[in-house]
């Protein structure tokens, strides 16, 4: 095994162009785990580490977040909660705090678990995730077309994801998660939505419910028809139901040692109905404080 | 491949090590440093929780590599000489310490919240102990430790 370790992007990129086995290293939260039992020997580790711009993150000119593949739970807590709450939120029932220091977004996407936290945040906020080639240059990949199948992703093998880019919430953003301890727990299931008022609709995001993290697009579309944005009147309990169904339907969960599918599909509903009560609830205080 | 960090303010210097080889492995093994336990290997039980270039995180899951040129502070850089930490103090005295194997990775834990909320409340203690498993204490003592550790830290 090899340990390379790239000054710049630019050397990183050459890198795993030519060793496209290697596997990229930075927070080691998944990686480490996997070489330290032996079920992993890759040809190489590319440890990111000394990449200083993978963990910085920007407003860029168009007013979205770009922010590095590599900047820790920790510090998406800290520094973008009030741009990014939702993410914030599911970064937050990342691990433990040692877990949250290392473990990135960049990370997240790279393993492509359905049960990573950090997909349900980005699906229902419309992220696109940056990757580069060295020979193909940089490719805006949305997030709803990354996830390939069950820990694949759109990724070419010489590709390294550099950045994620998502706009600031213009609405209330909620995520849950179901799991069987407060800490260090993999999801069971998670869910995720975000309201989006400007553009009067709503985006959702599913963990851990099928074989990779996808949307609910039914129950948006639901969302986008029925939701009163003008009038901020009391979501209905009918509406809450056909919402929580809908999402359900979205999933297409398995049984295994964390839950059975029944109870995922179950969970999806249950978790959807409350987020979005959470969320609209949110939305109806700003609409009457602005009013 | 070799490895230069800084270890407790220390230059060290670890020869032959495999690439896929953790930090702490280097520490317990390569420089003697056996305060970091290994329990998991995976992240979940917090015992070998040092200080990375002042953020605590499991050494169990970074590569030695990723440790080079970088500043590492185990368990064993807490006290000053002789002198125990207040943190470490306060777990002998409440009986917060029963087998031990936990107990490098608390402290180093409980340390770190401590510098950053002198004076935390039950739930935040609770939030940063959470990655840190004991089969022994029940955690009410190690809550105690951490309690009279503030106490005493805010009373110098």
């Amino acid at each position: 095994m090899e340990f390379l370790r790239p000054a710049t992007w630019e050397e990183a990129l050459a890198a795993k162009a030519d060793v496209p086995g290697a596997v990229p290293l930075q927070g080691g939260t998944d990686v480490m785990v996997e070489i330290n039992f032996d079920v992993r020997r890759p040809a190489a580790l590319l440890d990111l580490g000394a990449i200083t711009s993978l963990s910085d993150w920007e407003v860029a000119a168009d007013g979205r977040v770009r922010v590095g593949a590599a900047v820790p739970y920790a510090r998406i807590i800290t520094e973008l909660g009030d741009r990014l709450p939702g993410l914030a939120q599911a970064s937050r029932t990342v691990g433990s705090p040692q877990i949250r220091n290392r473990g990135s977004v960049g990370g997240n996407l790279g393993a492509a678990s359905p049960a990573g936290d950090s997909h349900p945040p980005l699906l229902a906020g419309d992220a696109v995730i940056e990757a580069e080639s060295a020979a193909g240059g940089v490719r805006m990949i949305p997030a709803d077309t990354f996830y390939t199948g069950v820990k694949r992703n759109a990724l070419r093998p010489d590709e390294l994801i550099r950045a994620f880019w998502m706009s600031p919430a213009t609405g209330p953003q909620y995520f849950s998660k179901v799991g069987t301890r407060n800490a260090m727990v993999i999801a069971v299931c998670s869910f995720a939505v975000a309201l989006h008022p400007r553009e009067r609709r709503a985006g959702t995001g599913l963990g851990s419910a099928a074989p990779t993290p996808r949307r609910a697009r039914a129950a948006e579309d639901f969302l986008a028809a029925e939701l009163d944005w003008d009038g901020a009147a009391p979501l209905t309990g009918p509406l809450l139901a056909r919402f929580g169904e809908l999402a359900a339907e979205a999933a297409s969960p398995i049984d295994d040692v964390r839950g059975t599918a029944a109870y995922r599909r179950h969970a999806v509903a249950v978790m959807a109905r409350r987020t979005l009560g959470w969320a609209w609830n949110d939305y109806r205080e700003r609409v009457a404080s602005c009013a | 491949m070799r490895v230069n960090l800084t270890v407790n303010g220390r230059a060290e210097t670890a020869d032959g090590v495999w690439e896929g080889e953790s930090l702490l492995y280097v520490l317990r093994e390569r420089l003697g440093l056996p305060g970091s336990k290994n329990a998991c290997e995976q992240g979940e039980c917090g015992s070998c929780t040092v200080y990375l270039d002042g953020l605590p995180v499991c050494a169990c899951l970074v590569a030695a590599g990723q440790a080079e040129g970088r500043e590492v502070r185990t368990v064993e850089g807490l006290a000053d000489g002789d002198r125990l930490d207040p943190v470490q103090e306060a777990f002998v005295e409440c009986g917060a310490v029963q087998c031990g194997f936990c107990t490098p990775g608390l402290v180093v834990q409980a340390h770190d919240l401590l510098e950053r909320v002198p004076e935390p409340s039950d739930p935040e203690i609770r939030e940063a102990l959470a990655g840190n498993l004991c089969r022994c204490t029940g955690y009410e003592k190690i809550m105690d430790a951490v309690r009279l550790a503030a106490a005493r830290k805010a009373a110098r």
